[in-house]
């Protein structure tokens, strides 16, 4: 079973993305902030973390940051998932070590395919 | 008195002055030096044995004839003093160093006019010292009991070895530098202590004749006026003989200026500018005392001798005549005195003159160029004692020659009517910018030709020929051309109508051919630095335009050449200094070779210095226009430096001012870029939940569950909604933040405000068990836009009811009076707000960190907001800071 740690602090799009990905059969950790998410790493090694960057405390980029220089989530994949989409904020994602960058608003089906490909 | 004592007393009393002015010369930077009293001391060198000897000989044979001589000087005082002010600074700034540089340099520096001038001055000094010698012989004679000699050896004669005396005395002081333009502090000093002896002595002896001989000046009158001719001795001038008064007058006048001599003293001896304020009443003053008693002793000496008797020694034998041998030596001083101080300065004047701008431009260069450093001085310095010593001679031949015939005064005025030839090149030069060099001399030269024929050949072939018929009855025997009544002029006197003519004729060929004739450009240029000389002293060096070419290396030569090595380089250092230049230029510009010109000056005369410096520099035409528009550029450019200073301020203060404009507009816009992003972040949070929703909803393969149906409708129903708050809150803002949002200010009852604004919010709280108290009933009606503060006090509700715990909130809605003003109070009892929030909760898009496990409700601008309706009401809006429980939003209105 596949992990997936989806971190946003908009209740309404977890909401659809938690449903989505438990139905492609993901097992579904949620975080509202950054710091959450750490949390919810210190005990838990998903295979792919959905990552939006503006977020109250502890922002996507940190979040990211935090991940890399974890040992345990070397195989971790990283997902940007924000509504920065300028250039410039996609190129700084990707430099920061992100292995996708996807903008909002989104398709849900598409997400999925996404992440599903990165994984395979 | 015996021959040898009196020779004796005389070369002591050089030897005071010889001391005086060595004394001087040591501390030549003394305040007993340099003040305003030895300065017109100095001048007073004007009051020569002329003035000594031939006032009372010229008040006894014309009676007040004799004034105009010093009224001329005394009215022209005032004049003086300004002109002076002007003259001084031109021949300091190009380092002038007597009257034919200054008129040569005014007319472009011209070579031929400075030997002109210095011939005409000679032509005019060697009688005036013969006058001086003469003087001297005869009252040497008059004191040795011994009736005057001539045609004995000139060995045997006494006035020889005392012309010969005065010779070393001049050349010893005149020549101990070669810089000429450098000032010769000893001779000024002996000079003010011989002007103090000669008017001391003199009125001495005025009072010893008139009150000690007569019984004070009534007396003498009364017994004058009972002599036969009285009445022409005293009576004021007629109409004729006010012309003599007023032409005298006049040749006095240009005398004061233009004698070598006075030159010498008030100009190139000129110290400090400020001198001139006390010479301007104290030089009068002076000449005043020394004409006090001449009329008397004059009448005095007249009742005394008889016809024989000359009168111009009066002074000396009515002392003599009562057996006063001290009183008539120290008049005899005072004499003496007079007649050293001219004679010194005179000389040492015409010999810079002769050196400078007749012997060394006319010959000497070469050897100049050739020699080493050390003797170019040496040279120098024997010219001038050539010169010194050979006018002295000449002075005594003259006086050999012509002095038996001529009187005191006569020889003095024929020496004034040539060196007034000057003045029309001097006087208009120095305010008539087209005066130019051809004229100058044209004119000089006329005039020269006319005071010959009309003063000096009258006198000469007399004294040759022994007829008078050349007088009598003109060139040719043609009446109108008679030497003292030209064109039928008879009735003034030969001094006067000769300087009528020659003056007229000269200052008429002056104006004419400056007129008809364009000047050189070279000319022009210094004409303009002469006439304007206030805009282009300050110019400087910049003054000159020069084009052309020139290397430094070659100038120095010649500087070396003339100042040695260690002068030459420690002025070309301060020049490259003072132009901010690096040491090692190589191309010369017009200011080093204006810098170079000055500085040779100095040693052999404006002339030979602008002939040196031609002689390695190649220089180009330029077009007199051309000349005129880089000397009124450079003169706008100095006016117009102030200005642009000013200027150059207030851009400098713009600058910033625009720089400080720019950094805001920077910030503004940065500001403006996020709030967009802000925006853009905002709105795609709903619609991204909404696409989300209804992509999950519309898939009809997916069998979800009804809840999870209602709940993802819901979802979207709240995004819609809050879409459109987010909206309607962003048009808010910018309606207010760009000041199109006008308020509707009416007077409303605070109270009936207050409960609208708690009527609306009223079910949220209800829904969370929270209360909202107003326990204040009092009413009060203020101005303002009641939709626009129930706007703010909602936001302000729904903030704290927000922050405030279900069930135990409490919400106070209060208000008091302040000054001048309302303030509005909301008060809760929730989370409260950290106090590193307090400074940025007014911020839109500002959202507390505080609050991250609960999303706001809102769009992040209601306190922004908020803050923008009260301002626009004049009021204030605040959070209090340090309140331990809760929250305490505060906003004032003003009354009106």
């Amino acid at each position: 079973m596949k992990k997936i740690l989806i971190v946003d602090d908009e209740p309404n799009i977890v909401m659809t993305l938690e449903y989505a990905f438990k139905k492609q059969d993901f097992e579904v950790f949620i975080a509202r902030d950054g710091s959450e998410a750490l949390h919810i790493l210190q005990n838990n090694v998903p295979d792919v973390v959905l990552l939006d960057i503006m977020m109250p405390n502890v922002d996507g980029y940190q979040t990211l940051e935090h991940i890399k220089k974890s040992e345990l989530l070397k195989n971790t994949k990283v997902v940007f998932l924000t509504a920065k989409n300028k250039v410039s904020d996609i190129e700084k994602g990707l430099k920061l070590g992100a292995d996708r960058y996807l903008t909002k608003p989104f398709s849900v089906k598409k997400i999925v395919s996404e992440i599903l490909g990165l994984l395979s | 008195m015996s021959n040898y004592g009196l020779l004796i007393i005389i070369i002591v009393y050089l030897a005071i002055l010889f001391y005086i002015a060595f004394i001087a010369e040591k501390n030549s930077k003394s305040k007993w030096v340099n003040n305003p009293y030895v300065y017109t001391l100095s001048l007073a060198v004007y009051c020569s044995a002329w003035t000594y000897y031939g006032s009372v000989g010229m008040a006894a044979n014309s009676g007040v004839g004799f004034l105009p001589i010093y009224l001329g000087p005394a009215i022209a005082i005032p004049l003086w003093i300004v002109l002076l002010r002007k003259i001084i600074r031109i021949s300091k700034q190009h380092k002038i160093s007597s009257i034919a540089d200054f008129i040569s340099l005014r007319y472009g520096n011209s070579r031929f006019l400075g030997a002109l001038i210095t011939i005409l001055c000679f032509t005019a000094m060697v009688p005036y010292i013969s006058l001086q010698l003469k003087a001297v012989a005869e009252t040497f004679g008059i004191m040795a009991n011994e009736p005057n000699k001539f045609g004995i050896s000139i060995f045997d004669d006494s006035t020889f070895y005392i012309a010969l005396i005065l010779a070393i005395f001049a050349t010893f002081f005149g020549t101990q530098a070669t810089d000429a333009s450098e000032k010769h502090k000893g001779i000024v000093a002996t000079v003010a202590f011989e002007s103090i002896l000669k008017l001391t002595f003199f009125l001495i002896i005025g009072a010893y004749v008139t009150y000690y001989l007569f019984d004070g000046t009534e007396d003498i009158y009364e017994q004058i006026s009972n002599t036969a001719n009285f009445e022409n001795l005293s009576k004021l001038p007629d109409l004729e003989s006010g012309f003599n008064w007023f032409f005298i007058m006049m040749l006095s006048f240009t005398a004061i200026f233009l004698l070598p001599r006075q030159f010498q003293v008030a100009v190139i001896e000129n110290s400090r500018e400020k001198h001139l304020k006390k010479a301007i009443w104290l030089f009068p003053l002076y000449l005043f005392l020394f004409n006090i008693f001449v009329i008397f002793i004059a009448w005095a000496g007249k009742l005394t001798f008889d016809e024989t008797v000359n009168a111009e020694y009066y002074t000396l034998l009515l002392p003599l005549n009562s057996d006063n041998t001290f009183l008539a030596l120290l008049v005899f001083l005072g004499g003496f005195s007079a007649v050293i101080s001219m004679v010194v300065v005179s000389t040492l004047a015409l010999s810079k003159m002769i050196s400078n701008n007749l012997i060394i431009p006319y010959g000497f260069l070469d050897k100049f160029v050739k020699a080493k450093p050390e003797q170019n001085a040496s040279y120098i310095k024997n010219i001038r004692r050539i010169s010194i010593f050979t006018i002295i001679i000449l002075a005594y031949v003259f006086y050999i020659n012509f002095s038996i015939e001529l009187s005191l005064y006569s020889i003095g005025l024929i020496s004034f009517v040539i060196i007034a030839q000057l003045a029309p090149s001097f006087f208009i030069g120095l305010f008539w910018n087209r005066g130019s060099s051809l004229a100058s001399i044209t004119g000089i030269i006329v005039g020269l030709i006319l005071s010959t024929y009309t003063l000096i050949l009258p006198f000469t072939i007399e004294a040759f020929t022994g007829s008078s018929d050349f007088t009598d009855f003109g060139l040719f025997g043609i009446a109108i051309l008679k030497p003292y009544g030209l064109f039928g002029i008879d009735f003034l006197s030969p001094p006067a109508h000769a300087f009528f003519w020659s003056i007229l004729v000269n200052t008429f060929c002056y104006v004419v051919i400056s007129l008809a004739f364009r000047g050189h450009y070279r000319e022009r240029n210094y004409a303009e630095m002469f006439v304007d000389s206030k805009n282009f002293s300050s110019l400087q060096d910049s003054a000159l335009v020069w084009k052309g070419e020139a290397y430094v290396a070659d100038i120095k030569n010649v500087l070396i050449k003339l100042l040695g090595e260690a002068r030459s380089q420690h002025a070309l250092n301060l020049f490259f200094k003072k132009y901010d230049l690096p040491s090692d230029t190589q191309m010369a510009d017009a200011r080093l070779i204006n810098f170079s010109e000055k500085l040779l000056t100095g040693s052999i005369g404006s002339a030979s210095a602008k002939i040196l410096i031609a002689g390695v520099v190649k220089e180009q035409e330029i077009s007199l226009p051309e000349v005129l528009k880089i000397l009124e550029e450079s003169k706008d450019a100095i006016s117009s430096n102030k200005v642009l200073r000013e200027k150059s301020a207030e851009l400098t203060d713009l600058t910033s001012q625009l720089k400080h404009a720019n950094e805001e507009l920077i910030t503004k816009d940065k500001q403006k870029d996020e709030f967009l992003d802000t925006i853009a972040h905002e709105l795609k949070t709903p619609i991204t939940g909404i696409r989300a929703a209804s992509e999950l909803l519309i898939d009809e393969d997916d069998d979800m569950s009804t809840d999870t149906r209602q709940t993802f409708l819901k979802n979207i129903m709240g995004d819609s909604d809050r879409l459109s708050r987010l909206i309607n809150d962003i048009l808010d803002f910018e309606k207010l933040s760009t000041g199109r949002q006008q308020l509707n200010l009416k007077k409303r009852n605070i109270q009936r405000t207050f409960k609208k604004a708690i009527g609306n919010i009223q079910h949220i709280a209800a829904s969370k068990e929270i209360k909202i108290v107003n326990n204040n009933s009092f009413n009060f009606e203020l101005p303002y836009d009641e939709d626009r503060i129930l706007q703010v006090l909602t936001n302000l509700l729904s903030n704290s009811i927000k922050f405030c715990e279900q069930k135990k909130g409490v919400i106070i809605l209060d208000y008091k009076l302040g000054n001048n003003c309302v303030e509005i109070y909301v008060k809760d009892n929730g989370r409260g707000i950290p106090d590193e929030d307090i400074n940025y909760i007014f911020d839109k898009f500002y959202q507390s960190e505080n609050q991250n496990t609960i999303k706001p409700q809102g769009s992040g601008l209601g306190l922004a907001i908020s803050k923008q309706i009260i301002e626009k009401h004049k009021g204030k809006i605040w959070v209090e800071k340090g309140t331990k429980v809760g929250s305490t939003f505060g906003f004032k209105l003003p009354f009106s």
